[in-house]
C-alpha cells in the first residue's frame, strides 16, 4: 500500500512538472509578451522598458526556472492587470469554482446512480432504453445551450431560481445542473454496466441463496462492486468540471477561476494564465490520486495480500 | 410425516425453446444423502437451482409438486422463499473462487446470514461463525474471519462456503458439484467433511456430481439424470450392483474399478453428447446413443420398477 502511494506520488509530480513546462511554453508561444503588455500605441522604447521591468529580457530558461522556483514556494507572481498577487486572486475565486464543481458532481451522482441501477435491474426493457436514450441526449447537448434554456424556463418563466451571480446557494443550482449534465451520461452508463455485471456474478447468486433481502443484494453486494469504476470516473469528472467550468461561469456570470482564466487570456495577463493552468492541473492530478485511494478502500484486492 | 424435499415432475424451460428439465422427480428424506448424477448439461444444476428458486431470468419452472417439509414451494412468494433460503435450506456451489463477494470479509459475509434469519447480536453471530470455521477444519478461525476472499485458497473458500451454509442449522443442504473445481487431495477432504457433517447434524443432502466414485462413497440413494429426465433411481448399492438403464450401464462402464477390469481391456465411453431438447419432444432422449434402441423408442416410454425402491425409464423390461 505504501509502495503504491509512493509510486502514485512520483507520477503526480512528473505530471505537474510537465504541465508547468507546457503552460510556460504555450504562454510564450502566443507572441512577444512585452509588445502585447505595452499596448498598441507604445513606442519601441516603451516595449524595451516593459521587457526590462518584467524580466522578459532574460533567457527563457532563466525565466522558466525563476518561475518554477517561486511557484514551488507558493509565490505565483503578480498579475499585470489586477496588480495583486496571483495566489490571492485564485484563492478568492477558488471557493466559487469548487462549490460549483461539487454541486455539479453531487447532482450528477444523485441522478446517475439511481438511473444506472434502475436500468440494470430492468435490463433490456423499455425503461432501460429510455434511460440510455436520455444519457445519449445528455451527452449530445451543448452546455451553453442547456444553460440558456434553463435560464429561460426555470429562471424567467417559472421564476424558481436566480439566473446569474453568486449571492446564495440557489445561484449554484442551475449551473450545477448544467455541469452535471456533462457527467451524467458516462456515470449512468458505467453504473448500469457495473450493476449488470455484478448482478450476473456468482457472489450475487450466493447472496440470493443466503436469502438476503433484495435491497441488501442490490445495494450492499452488487452496488459495492459496481461502484468501483464509478468512483474513479466521478473523481476524474470532478477534475473536468473544475477545469471545464469556464463556459458555465461565463453563462451564469459566476466569478470563479474559470471566469478569471477567460479574463486573463483576453488581457494577456500571462502570470495568471500560467498559474490557473498549474493550479487546475495539480487539482486534477490530486483528484486522480484520490480516486485511486478510494478504489483501494472499496476493492480490498488492490490493497495487496 | 412427509419427506424433507419432494420434487415431482419438475419442468424447467428457457424462453420456451430449450427444455432443461423434463418431468424430473427426486425425493430427499431427512438425514439422507441423495446423489444426482449425469453428464454436463443433463439438467442436474438446473434442478437444484429450480428447487431453490434461483433460476436465471427467462427460465420457467413448473412442477406437479415441489415441497419442503410438506410446504408447497411453487406458490411461495419471493420473500417467503428468501426466508427459507440460507435458513432451513442452504446451497453451496461449484465455483468457490467466485462465489464469495470480493468486497467483504469472510466474517461479514458469514454473520449476515445469521443476522438475516435469526434475532442475534453481531458478537454472537461472529462467535458462531468462528465455531463453524473450526468445525469445517479451518485453523485460526479468528484470523480468517477478518480476511477477504482473495486472501484464501480455493479449498479454504469452499470450506468457508460450507460453514456459511451451516450458519442457520439448515435441514437440507444442496451441494452442486462442491469439489469439481478443487485439487484431488482437497476434494477428498471436502467430501469427508460433508459426509461427516451430514451424519453428525442429520442433514438431508442433495449432492450433485458427475463423479461416480463420490456417489459410491457418500450416497444413500442415486438418481441418474439424462437430458432433463431422471432415467433411473435406486439405493446406491443396488444401482451399482444391478443397473437397469442402458445409460446407467454406460456411465458405470466409464469408471475404472481396480480389480474389476483388466489392464488391457479398453475403458468404456458413450459416443455422442447430450442432445438439446425443445418442447414437444417424444420418446427416449438417449435413443440416438443407445445400443439397444429400436423404432419403439420414439414413442412414450414407460417407467418400470425393478424393485420397491428402484425404478427406471426404458422400454426394455426389468
Amino acid at each position: 500500500m505504501l509502495q503504491f502511494l509512493v509510486r502514485r506520488l512520483i507520477v503526480a509530480i512528473l505530471v505537474a512538472a510537465t504541465v508547468m513546462t507546457l503552460a510556460f511554453i504555450l504562454t510564450r508561444l502566443s507572441g512577444d509578451l512585452a509588445i502585447s503588455i505595452a499596448g498598441p500605441n507604445a513606442t519601441q522604447a516603451d516595449v524595451e522598458a516593459v521587457r526590462k521591468a518584467y524580466g522578459l529580457d532574460r533567457p527563457l530558461t532563466v525565466q522558466f526556472f525563476d518561475w518554477v522556483g517561486r511557484a514551488a514556494t507558493g509565490d505565483l507572481g503578480e498579475s499585470y492587470f489586477f496588480k495583486t498577487k496571483v495566489s490571492k486572486l485564485i484563492g478568492e475565486r477558488m471557493p466559487i469554482t469548487i462549490t460549483l464543481g461539487l454541486t455539479g458532481l453531487v447532482i450528477a451522482l444523485l441522478v446517475s446512480l439511481p438511473l444506472g441501477i434502475l436500468a440494470a435491474v430492468r435490463e433490456n426493457t423499455a425503461l432501460d432504453r429510455v434511460v440510455q436514450m436520455v444519457a445519449l441526449l445528455g451527452q449530445a447537448m451543448p452546455s451553453f445551450w442547456l444553460g440558456l434554456i434553463l435560464m429561460i424556463t426555470l429562471g424567467l418563466q417559472l421564476g424558481w431560481l436566480p439566473i446569474s451571480g453568486t449571492g446564495s446557494w440557489q445561484h449554484y443550482v442551475m449551473p450545477g445542473i448544467v455541469l452535471a449534465f456533462s457527467a451524467i451520461p458516462a456515470l449512468t452508463r458505467l453504473t448500469r454496466a457495473g450493476m449488470i455485471q455484478a448482478m450476473g456474478s456468482d457472489y450475487i447468486r450466493t447472496a440470493r441463496a443466503k436469502g438476503l433481502s433484495r435491497a441488501s443484494i442490490l445495494l450492499k453486494h452488487a452496488l459495492r462492486n459496481a461502484a468501483i469504476p464509478v468512483v474513479a470516473i466521478a473523481a476524474v469528472q470532478l477534475g473536468f468540471m473544475l477545469g471545464g467550468s469556464i463556459v458555465i461561469e461565463q453563462v451564469f456570470a459566476l466569478h470563479g477561476v474559470g471566469f478569471l482564466a477567460w479574463e486573463s487570456i483576453g488581457k494577456n495577463d500571462f502570470p495568471v494564465v500560467q498559474a490557473v493552468v498549474l493550479v487546475l492541473a495539480v487539482i486534477y492530478v490530486a483528484l486522480t490520486m484520490v480516486a485511486d485511494l478510494m478504489n483501494a478502500v472499496l476493492d480490498p484486492r488492490l490493497r495487496g495480500p | 410425516m412427509s419427506a424433507l424435499l419432494e420434487v415431482d415432475h419438475l419442468e424447467v424451460n428457457f424462453g420456451g425453446r430449450v427444455s432443461a428439465v423434463r418431468g424430473a422427480s427426486v425425493t430427499v428424506e431427512r438425514g439422507e444423502t441423495h446423489c444426482l448424477v449425469g453428464e454436463s448439461g443433463c439438467g442436474k444444476s438446473v434442478t437444484a437451482l429450480a428447487v431453490m428458486n434461483l433460476l436465471a431470468r427467462g427460465a420457467r419452472r413448473s412442477a406437479k409438486r415441489l415441497a419442503f417439509e410438506g410446504q408447497d414451494l411453487t406458490g411461495l412468494s419471493d420473500s417467503g422463499m428468501a426466508h427459507l433460503r440460507g435458513n432451513a435450506m442452504a446451497m453451496i456451489f461449484q465455483e468457490p473462487m467466485t462465489c464469495l463477494n470480493p468486497a467483504y470479509t469472510v466474517g461479514s459475509q458469514m454473520t449476515e446470514v445469521l443476522r438475516r434469519h435469526r434475532k442475534t447480536t453481531q458478537r454472537a453471530a461472529t462467535d458462531r461463525a468462528a465455531d463453524l470455521l473450526a468445525r469445517v477444519g479451518i485453523t485460526a478461525p479468528g484470523l480468517r474471519l477478518g480476511q477477504f476472499p482473495h486472501q484464501l485458497s480455493g479449498g479454504l473458500r469452499q470450506r468457508v462456503m460450507i460453514a456459511m451454509a451451516l450458519m442457520c442449522d439448515p435441514k437440507l443442504l444442496i451441494a452442486d458439484e462442491p469439489t469439481t473445481a478443487l485439487d484431488v487431495t482437497v476434494q477428498a477432504q471436502i467430501l469427508r467433511l460433508l459426509a461427516g457433517l451430514q451424519r453428525d447434524l442429520g442433514l438431508g443432502m442433495l449432492l450433485i456430481t458427475h463423479d461416480l466414485g463420490i456417489v459410491a462413497r457418500v450416497g444413500h440413494r442415486v438418481s441418474v439424470m439424462y437430458a432433463g429426465e431422471v432415467v433411473e433411481s435406486a439405493p446406491t448399492a443396488e444401482l451399482f450392483a444391478n443397473p437397469k438403464h442402458p445409460y446407467t450401464k454406460g456411465l458405470l462402464r466409464c469408471v475404472p474399478v481396480p480389480g474389476k477390469i483388466r489392464r488391457d481391456e479398453p475403458l468404456g465411453s458413450i459416443p455422442g453428447t447430450v442432445p438439446r431438447i425443445g418442447p414437444g419432444f417424444e420418446g427416449c432422449a438417449f435413443r440416438e446413443r443407445c445400443d439397444f434402441a429400436d423404432a419403439t423408442c420414439a414413442h412414450t416410454i414407460p417407467r418400470h420398477a425393478a424393485s420397491a425402491a428402484h425404478d427406471f425409464l426404458c422400454r426394455l423390461p426389468a
